[in-house]
């Protein structure tokens, strides 16, 4: 660390004597030119900021924001974290991140709470038996931890779970990822960002991409913005929901729809609800907060939109099969409901990788489950760009699969069904 | 939730239609690349703002129709039988 202070036991006694902390990252101003810019300062963003700067040694990086650091998809998401997908290029990417998960606190020097409390996966019909129980065995092959519980076993595991036979969705069993949980996911773009500004990154908040500029021969030499322009060789585009805008700029067309996607959290309760549960039949997913909040993740509208609100009545059945599963839950108040566009491909694989423009890069298409992602995707990123060539995990997530039809498709494993 | 015009069946709640994506595809020929084909079946214009798109009325009188809607505000600005968009 250059700028921040280390945090240690020591720095918090000193600061418990009434010492205000200082401000962790720098708030730049834009410079001329940079190697490298960012667009979007969400964790993926920041993630692949981070290891450019600490693995790659480019350090004349741009983080551009149009809003504010970390108040896209990161700060809207429910923070569910687990790599059991069931493609073999899915689990190597997704259980890249989780293994960086397990240290990341660690590595940031920052702490992200990370906490592996468990991800239960709820089977209701006979199908999603099949399927789940498809991708345990996948999954313990590719030596991923993921096992197959009972209905007993699942109450046993999580005790406020309703695993009577007469209810309408009836628990016939449940897929445990036992290293999956959540993080705060606030923390982790504050904790990404603290370290790539202390190795010289710069971060730039209200500063929104407006145009590229190009070379004659079509390749990319900067960026036009609401702050000017900014020159760079190389340009990363990591804007979940809005990345079809983005690249419509650069005349590339993607194969994304953007859709909004629901949460909401409770009234703070005391811990009644041990680990994560998730629900693909009846649409819910939910965990608690460390400040006891209940956190859940619904659905996606219908239709595409950018209104980050979406319809109140998806909400409603996310609450009604929330209320069924947990009927202990009925009585209590929610706090607030909101929306993130989400941005989907066709096989529900993200996309990183190389684009038809020289010296653009884009990393998107995470869907309704990017969170989880965010270290692994950062890192294979930032040796992409660093490298100018895919890395070897992001390699199958090419944009050009679309074309080649090597499409790895993860429509079971997403969490919302679409 | 939205109201939707049907074309045929007039204003109706968004749950009893399915979204059909976007209007006015066209199907390549047999003979185009893999480039074109790709395209077709997977790029996307998902514009931020006006969006002409296909939806059906399958809770209704089952037919497909054509849309103009923005995807900021979702208001519809127009719904249309298909071949007159």
């Amino acid at each position: 660390m250059e700028n921040a202070a280390r945090f240690s036991f020591l720095s918090l006694l000193r600061h418990g004597t009434g010492k205000v902390w200082d401000r962790q990252w720098r708030d730049a101003q834009p410079k001329a030119s940079y190697g490298v810019v960012i667009v979007g300062a969400g964790g993926h963003g920041l993630a692949t900021a981070y290891y450019l700067a600490k693995e790659h040694g480019i350090r004349d990086i741009a983080v551009l924001e149009k809003g504010w650091l970390g108040g896209g998809n990161t700060g809207r998401n429910t923070t569910i974290i687990r790599s059991n997908y069931l493609q073999p290029e899915s689990a190597d990417l997704y259980e890249h991140a989780l293994k960086l998960w397990e240290t990341l606190s660690q590595d940031l020097n920052y702490n992200v709470m990370y906490s592996p409390r468990g991800v239960l996966m709820l089977a209701h019909t006979h199908h999603d038996v099949q399927v789940f129980r498809r991708h345990v065995q996948a999954n313990r092959l590719q030596g991923i931890d993921n096992e197959w519980l009972t209905p007993a076993q699942a109450k046993v595991f999580c005790p406020p779970l309703d695993i009577s036979a007469e209810v309408r969705f009836p628990v016939l069993g449940a897929a445990l990822q036992r290293r999956g949980g959540v993080a705060r996911h606030d923390a982790v773009a504050w904790g990404y960002a603290r370290a790539a500004s202390a190795m010289g990154v710069d971060i730039i908040q209200n500063c929104a991409v407006t145009g590229f500029s190009r070379s004659a021969a079509g390749a990319v030499t900067g960026v036009e913005t609401t702050r000017g322009p900014i020159a760079a060789g190389r340009i990363g585009v990591v804007t979940a929901g809005h990345t079809s805008v983005v690249m419509a700029m650069a005349g590339v067309r993607m194969p994304l729809e953007s859709f909004p996607l629901q949460a909401l959290v409770s009234e703070p309760v005391k811990p009644v609800l041990p680990c994560v549960v998730m629900s693909n039949t009846v649409h819910a997913y939910i965990s608690q907060s460390d400040k006891g909040e209940l956190v859940i993740g619904g659905g996606t509208d219908a239709y595409t939109s950018y209104s980050q609100a979406g319809g109140l009545h998806v909400t409603r059945a996310t609450l009604a099969a929330v209320c069924e599963l947990f009927p202990s839950f009925r009585r209590l108040r929610m706090l607030r409901n909101w929306g993130g566009i989400v941005d989907t491909t066709p096989d529900r694989s993200p996309i990183i990788g190389l684009t038809p423009v020289p010296g653009l890069f884009v990393n998107c298409g995470w869907g309704t489950g990017g969170f989880k992602a965010t270290p692994g995707s950062g890192h294979v990123f930032a040796a992409t760009i660093a490298r100018g060539e895919p890395h070897p995990i992001a390699a199958p997530f090419s944009l050009d699969r679309f074309c080649a039809g090597r499409l790895i498709n993860e429509e079971a494993a997403a969490a919302v069904a679409h | 939730m939205l109201l939707i015009p049907c074309p045929w069946c007039g204003p109706r709640p968004e749950n009893e239609f399915r979204y059909g994506g976007q209007a006015n595809l066209t199907r390549p020929a047999a003979s185009a690349d893999d480039a074109a084909r790709g395209a077709y079946l997977y790029l996307r214009d998902n514009p931020r703002g006006r969006h002409q798109e296909r939806w059906r009325h399958r809770h209704g009188c089952g037919r497909f129709f054509n849309c103009v809607r923005d995807t900021v505000t979702d208001r519809i600005a127009s719904t249309s039988k298909i071949g007159s968009l």
